[in-house]
């Protein structure tokens, strides 16, 4: 019995590795003192209620971007361990499956669990606030979208512990990703936690069209709305035409490993390649989807700082819309190697260069916007000025990669790494930054100390480009990706050397942000004003932190940057003062629910994961009760009285 | 904080009832878009099914195995469930909740039958030897077609749990946007079918 | 109070008769194409065009007489969103068609 125990003990956790006994014991340790502080300070009702159960669009974001940064994170030393193994020749720190393991989580943690949360994070902390709303169109979807997030997110995290990380890439391409090459519940983990976050990510995206279509502010038409809120309209309808085939495509894949279909195997009439097709269906959008609204944070920003209305606005919103339907007709560039036909590769080289002309017109217009300009180098100005000539590099490299005969060479090297990873960090990572940044005071009530935020920030441009300016050359020198080692004979070892440094540069600029975080909280200047930049848009007019209404009073909006607008009528003396008339705020109730059923959820994937098919049935079960529970609901609202209201603001400098 | 305020008071007339509609009209639209969102994935199970119409494998076709006369009954039953279903939403626009709830509960018999076929026809397949792990083609049917028939039995189940609430309710404004929506899921599921029926059963028959 | 029932129907119309003409030519769409094919009454690609075009009308038949696409609130977000579905389903199943086809061309 003990045997069977221990042979059972020993397959299920991970076992065999100092790196990962290390780690589980930190986790361990960790979750003992969050239960320790939770229990000691009794504090378990209010993290129900305040945090488990909240369906307030802010608390929401707050979650979302605590996740993502602990996920950065995971994924960042990921990164470092990898940078460790290739710094040198013949380095025998990781061996070849764990590289593979570590590659793997590296690339979907970074994508799918720390730049899609955050990304969701800003949608959420930002986009009702820019609106003139109350909350978003669908509170109790939202909670229950970050809670399928996270409990997917939790579920992949899991494997490091139990089972074994999936080893197989980021997207987990057949037939490695099949049971006879990868059985075993690693990849079960990848596609569960996968499907069950893509469940919340696509809610989420159906969400965020309806409160931006339906819920401005009156008087704030299409043509007025902010540009952040432009991109994400633009990235949510990628997000809701692009997630449902993923989902397909990694239900397909599991029902190959699990019930012995023949979709992408190499008999029975599979095909691997079809896998290709369908995940990159999906795959391009979602590069687009997550570097949009970088593209929106950085409309806003330099607007801000340059305190002047965006150049070009309407091409801005044209540029958003056109990204949004090119994306979809250029996913087959992933694949020009696979051997598709002539015809097929020549359309999408064609496309894919297309696509880059409307983001070379917001490039030009924030460039336009700055000339003449009255420029200030805070925070979120610097990573948006850092991010232009980052990308520009990254999106000429991606012209390189459109030439398809070009592709054949870059095709899967070190070039290829260089790109996606500079249009990612210098687009991605930089704008969501250069967000964080900006809207942190609006949020938190504090800012973020500038000095510290210097330092990261050098740390983290300058570190970028030492470690990937070398993998350009590594690429052209040959090398390919996901090697976990080369000899000297290459001639690889320097430009390895350099990019590793530049690895730990950008990790030593993230520890800089955790201690500015740390240091802000305390000492941080505190926004009294709710208006810390002097800027444009309706969410600088509620006091900092936004009281959870948001509005007081819904503002009628007259024209675009109608905040900046009230300022200067303010100055001129042209203001006219409304009359203020409260009424009784309309709100949602919090809701376990969202909580619970994805508990369930995180059961029906636990169980698939192992095969342990009853669990799965019970969760399951599980989730059809909650929803059947939850739509006999009929008392989810109610309303905020006016001296409430009154109160709450005038506890925040407001008197109405 | 939030939960302070647990009573509010319904006395605000007109205007009240105006925002209960425009709130319910938000939740319609996003039930559209999630709808577009189910065409996608059927899209990509349709994509899926064409690219491998013919990969056999050396293995039994669909053209054998096909057994029309069911699939024929099915699609009618399907199609008059649709229609009931329309007729269900008449009933409510005329307030008569008793009759609504009676076309209800025919669509959801029609939905049942529907279901019970496809099970029984599935079931017949296996029996003969043929499943998922058949070949591609079968993996592509069966994860075509029962993903179909699985959004058919949660319509049902969503059905069921409605005519509770129009039983204890009536005709409410909450209660008629769940029946629009589950209406309109009622129709893209017969749209689907349409789909399916053409592609997969007529055009491997042929 | 009657204020009320007039917000209340303004979506939903269709009457009795327009279900009804929905469902007989549904009816009809489906029973073309089953005779078509289960009588091979014509050649294999007229028939496959035949088959496709009669989905569609079926398809285009729901969408008016049972969705009432045509009623609903302006802007009609609803029939843009169903417009570009469909654009992305096309591009979806005719391009893994095409690509995966693996032609000289």
């Amino acid at each position: 019995m003990w045997e069977n125990i221990k042979e059972f003990a020993s397959t299920f956790f991970v076992t065999g590795d100092p790196l990962i006994y290390g780690a589980d014991v930190s986790i361990a340790l960790t979750m003992v003192a969050i239960v320790f502080v939770l229990t000691k300070y009794k504090k378990w009702g209010w993290l129900w209620r305040e945090w488990l159960t909240t369906v307030d669009h802010k608390r929401i974001g707050i979650m979302y971007l605590i996740a993502s940064l602990l996920m950065l994170f995971r994924g960042g030393v990921d990164a470092l361990l990898m940078r460790l193994q290739l710094a040198f020749p013949n380095v025998e720190f990781l061996h070849s499956d764990h590289y593979n393991a570590i590659f793997t989580t590296h690339g979907t943690i970074m994508i799918l669990f720390m730049a899609m949360p955050m990304m969701f994070g800003l949608f959420n902390m930002v986009v009702p606030l820019q609106l003139g709303a109350r909350d978003v169109a669908y509170p109790f979807l939202n909670a229950l979208s970050f809670w399928l997030f996270m409990l997917g997110a939790m579920l992949f995290n899991l494997s490091f512990v139990i089972g074994g990380s999936p080893d197989a890439g980021w997207l987990s391409y057949p037939p490695l990703s099949q049971n006879d090459f990868s059985p075993g519940p690693g990849q079960n983990f990848w596609i569960w936690g996968i499907q069950i976050s893509g469940i919340g990510s696509l809610a989420t995206g159906i969400n965020f069209i309806v409160t931006i279509l339906k819920m401005r502010a009156p008087g704030m038409k299409l043509s007025q709305m902010p540009l952040f809120s432009w991109s994400v309209l633009s990235s949510s309808i990628m997000i809701i035409f692009a997630f449902p085939i993923l989902t397909v495509t990694i239900a397909l894949l599991f029902l190959d490993r699990f019930a012995g279909a023949h979709f992408f195997t190499m008999d029975g009439g599979g095909n691997p390649m079809m896998y290709l097709n369908l995940i990159w269906m999906w795959g391009h959008p979602e590069v687009y989807i997550v570097v949009v609204p970088a593209f929106g944070i950085f409309s806003e920003v330099v607007a801000t700082f340059s305190r002047k209305k965006i150049f070009g606005y309407k091409s801005m919103v044209w540029a958003l819309m056109a990204i949004a339907v090119l994306s979809f007709f250029t996913w087959a560039h992933h694949f020009f190697t696979m051997g598709t036909s002539a015809s097929v590769i020549a359309f999408f080289a064609i496309s894919t260069m297309v696509i880059a002309i409307p983001t070379g017109v917001k490039v030009f217009n924030w460039l336009f916007t700055m000339f003449r300009g009255r420029i200030s180098f805070k925070q979120p100005m610097l990573w948006t000025i850092a991010f232009i000539p980052c990308f520009l590099v990254g999106g000429a490299t991606g012209v390189m990669l459109a030439v398809a005969p070009a592709d054949y060479q870059y095709h899967n090297s070190y070039f290829l790494i260089a790109h996606f990873h500079q249009v990612l960090i210098g687009g991605v990572v930089f704008g969501y930054l250069a967000g964080i940044y900006y809207w942190w005071p609006k949020l938190f009530g504090f800012k973020l100390d500038e000095k510290l935020g210097k330092w990261g920030f050098w740390f983290w441009n300058i570190g970028f480009y030492v470690c990937f300016m070398p993998q350009y050359a590594l690429g052209f020198m040959g090398m390919t990706r996901r090697y976990y080692t080369y000899g000297w004979d290459r001639g690889w070892a320097d430009m390895n050397l350099i990019s590793t440094v530049g690895a730990f540069m950008m990790g030593i600029g993230f520890l800089f942000q955790v201690w500015q975080i740390a240091y802000s909280i305390k000492h941080g200047e505190r926004d009294t004003t709710g208006d810390p930049w002097d800027a444009r848009t309706l969410e600088w007019s509620i006091p900092s932190p936004a009281p959870f209404y948001n509005f007081a009073v819904v503002p009628t909006v007259k024209d675009a940057d109608d905040w900046w607008a009230t300022k200067q009528a303010k100055a001129n003396g042209t203001h006219k003062e409304e009359p203020v008339h409260l009424e009784p705020i309309h709100m949602p109730k919090n809701s376990g629910i969202p909580f619970i059923m994805s508990l369930f959820w995180f059961m029906v994937g636990f169980g698939f994961t192992f095969g342990w098919v009853w669990i799965a049935v019970l969760g399951f079960i599980g989730v059809a009760v909650c929803m059947w529970v939850r739509s006999f609901q009929y008392d989810t609202d109610y309303y905020v009285p006016v001296d409430e209201v009154r109160r709450t603001e005038a506890s925040l400098g407001r008197v109405l | 904080m939030q939960q302070m305020a647990k009573h509010h008071d319904h006395g605000h007339g007109h205007d009240h009832d105006h925002g209960h509609e425009e709130h319910e009209q938000l939740k319609v639209l996003g039930f559209w878009i999630f709808v577009v969102t189910d065409c996608i994935l059927f899209g990509s199970l349709f994509a899926t099914y064409a690219v491998m119409m013919h990969s056999f494998a050396g293995g039994p076709t669909g053209k054998e195995m096909f057994e029309l006369p069911g699939i024929i009954a099915s699609t009618f039953i399907l199609l008059t469930s649709s229609f009931t279903s329309g007729l269900a939403v008449l009933a409510m626009n005329k307030g008569k909740v008793k009759e609504m709830i009676s076309w209800l509960a025919v669509t959801a018999l029609l939905g049942l039958a529907f279901v019970v076929l496809e099970v029984n026809e599935f079931a017949h397949l296996m029996h003969e030897g043929v499943t998922m792990g058949t070949s591609g083609f079968w993996s592509a049917f069966f994860t075509l077609v029962g993903t179909h028939g699985l959004h058919v039995s949660v319509g049902l189940f969503w059905m069921v749990a409605l005519m509770i609430q129009l039983k204890r309710r009536g005709i409410t404004p909450v209660t008629r946007r769940k029946v629009t929506n589950l209406s309109l899921y009622w129709h893209f599921l017969d749209v689907v079918w349409i789909f399916l029926f053409t592609v997969v059963y007529l055009m491997g028959v042929m | 109070m009657t204020q009320h029932e007039n917000h209340g129907d303004h979506h939903n119309h269709g009457s009795l008769k327009s279900y009804v003409i929905g469902f007989i030519l549904s009816i009809v769409l489906t029973i073309i194409p089953l005779v078509l094919v289960m009588n091979q009454m014509l050649s294999k690609t007229a028939t496959l065009i035949t088959i496709m075009v009669m989905a569609i009308l079926q398809f285009v038949v729901q969408l008016f007489f049972f969705m009432h696409i045509r009623e609903g609130e302006k802007p009609r977000y609803n029939v843009q969103t169903l417009v570009l579905g469909l654009v992305i389903v096309l591009t979806i199943v005719l391009g893994s068609i095409w690509i995966m086809t693996f032609n000289k061309y």
